[in-house]
């Protein structure tokens, strides 16, 4: 049986986690990038990141002062079993929030919209986000939590079938340019694109993609799979690198996710994720049991559903 | 190799002159935090200065920290990261004035004209944090927080932070006593590029507000 104290734990472990290490594939990611960055200054400032990751893991403190906004992601078994209800888990995850905030610590970013009134703990009306995802045949519970910064890197558009693949490179341009002048999104960073959807969908596939899926993964789709390294090629030719200064690192992997649309649009939203990838996860076993990993596996088959999903 | 300096706070008129463009610079001493909470509070809403401000500390770091109160009412500061400055713009003349503050630090620079029309004639120059998300190294060279003001008021990421810091860095010269700037430097040479990217792709059937700044256009 998966308790209500169970999951508070994992979600309080995971905020710190998520706040103070950088994931694995995302480190390779830019030392990857740097290898590559012939420009001092750009070169420069990427050997700063790499430095304050290590810090950060040292001294156990936030790699950014800036927490984001924390949310969570959780992908429900069909056959798990926990006590607390749904809305159990949710308040679990709002107190997780609000400790970990003390604790950490991580910045109480969350203030009212208009009023600018706080909590001074990161939760508040409709926040943190809790979004739900189910999966077939398992009887665990994934918990996942991005601490997503960013006042700037997201945009949105309404594109046009005739568009074509020429649309969407000329919005992903106008999109890494306009965000990455002075570095505003904290660039090199993982770009998330949503193609499709209504408006919301779109976001939400887009935010998702950029994320929720580690550097190196490619989507099923083979031939978008080939127009992700395309565009993450485009983006790196932009002649950009951190902080907008001359170089060669905009984007440190860029994903793709689909969804059916009106057949007379191709919206698409380009989001991208800073050099404070921040994300974690916690799969809770049917026991009780906790593992901890930073690849989310938000995007499974079922999830995607890429199928009808009967015999047609 | 990009040159290193270590830098005394208040720092002095000379050593504020030596600063080069691109160099990484090092800070010792004391750096207050202020930004559009504080400004509002003390340029439109009456509030007064904390006492000895000026004598204490010349630099004013863009700044939000994370950080928490112990229960012993001690601070326990985690991560330090800047914020973007460029909208502070239209406090920075009136707060450079009453506070005599000689350096900025902050995330991205400022408008290309504020070096040259607030900054430069105030003998002011601009840093920048690197990346802007070093947070942990900054983090690191924040010895102790000497003072905070109106944190009930303003919370813990608007609120003014006085802290004493040692090897705190890096940040890069961004804009030296002339009004010349890295960043817009820099940005000259990326845009040189920028044209040629769109070379061949064909225009989107639908344009939007920005791309013409009519707004008597349609925008088929
Ligand atoms: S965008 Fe930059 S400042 Fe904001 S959280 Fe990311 S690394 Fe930090």
């Amino acid at each position: 049986m998966i308790t209500n104290n169970i999951i508070e734990d994992a979600s309080y472990e995971i905020m710190r986690r998520a706040a103070i290490d950088i994931p694995e594939d995302y480190l390779n990611g830019i030392k990857s990038v740097a290898k590559k960055e012939k420009e001092q200054l750009s070169g420069f400032v990427i050997e700063s990141m790499i430095e304050n990751y290590e810090a950060a893991t040292e001294d156990r403190r936030p790699m950014c002062a800036d927490t984001g906004l924390p949310r969570y992601y959780i992908k429900v078994g069909d056959k798990a079993v926990f006590d607390g209800g749904f809305t159990g888990i949710e308040r679990a995850l709002r107190s997780a929030t609000a400790r970990a905030t003390h604790d950490v610590p991580l910045r109480p970013n969350r203030v009212h919209p208009l009023w600018r009134t706080e909590h001074n703990n990161n939760v508040g009306i409709n926040s943190p986000e809790v979004e739900w995802s189910f999966e077939p045949d398992a009887n665990w519970i994934d918990i996942t939590t991005v601490h997503k910064g960013g006042l700037f890197g997201t945009d949105y558009r309404m594109l046009f079938p005739g568009d074509g693949i020429d649309g969407i490179k000329r919005f992903l341009l106008d999109t890494l340019i306009s965000f990455g002048k002075r570095g505003l999104c904290c660039q090199p960073a993982i770009v998330g694109i949503g193609l499709g959807g209504s408006k919301d969908t779109c976001m939400q596939l887009g935010k998702q993609a950029a994320c929720l899926r580690v550097v190196g993964d490619r989507n099923p789709d083979p031939k978008i799979a080939e127009l992700e390294l395309e565009l993450m090629e485009l983006g790196n030719s932009i002649g950009m690198g951190p902080m907008g200064f001359v170089g060669s690192s905009m984007a440190v992997d860029l994903h793709i996710e689909v969804g059916y649309t009106h057949t007379g649009g191709m919206p698409i939203s380009v989001h991208t994720f800073c050099l404070s990838s921040r994300r974690a996860t916690a799969r809770i076993h049917a026991d009780g049991g906790i593992e901890y990993r930073t690849d989310p596996k938000w995007f499974t088959p079922y999830h995607r559903r890429d199928t009808i999903g009967w015999e047609e | 190799m990009l040159n290193k300096v270590s830098l005394d706070l208040p720092a002095s008129p000379e050593a504020i002159a030596e600063l080069q463009m691109g160099s990484i610079v090092y800070l010792n001493g004391i750096v207050y935090t202020a930004r559009e909470g504080v400004y509002d509070r003390i340029l439109n809403g009456g509030d007064e200065l904390p006492a000895g401000l000026a004598s204490s500390s010349n630099v004013n770091f863009h700044c939000s920290p994370a950080a928490a109160l112990q229960d012993d009412g001690s601070f326990n500061i985690g991560g330090v990261t800047a914020t973007a400055s460029f909208r502070f713009s239209k406090y920075l003349a009136d707060w450079l004035d009453l506070t005599q503050t000689k350096i900025l630090i902050g995330k991205g620079g400022l408008p290309e004209k504020d070096y040259k029309e607030i900054l430069a004639p105030r003998s002011v120059v601009y840093l920048t944090t690197v990346g802007y998300g070093t947070g942990a190294l900054l983090g690191r060279g924040v010895e102790d927080v000497e003072a905070v003001h109106w944190l009930d008021e303003l919370g813990i990421a608007q609120a003014m932070w006085l802290f004493r810091v040692k090897d705190f860095g890096p940040f890069l010269v961004d804009s030296d006593l002339e009004g010349n700037s890295l960043f817009a430097q820099q940005g000259k040479l990326v845009n040189e590029n920028i044209e040629a990217l769109y070379d061949g792709l064909k225009e989107p059937a639908l344009h939007r507000y920005g791309e013409t700044r009519n707004r008597k256009d349609e925008l088929m």
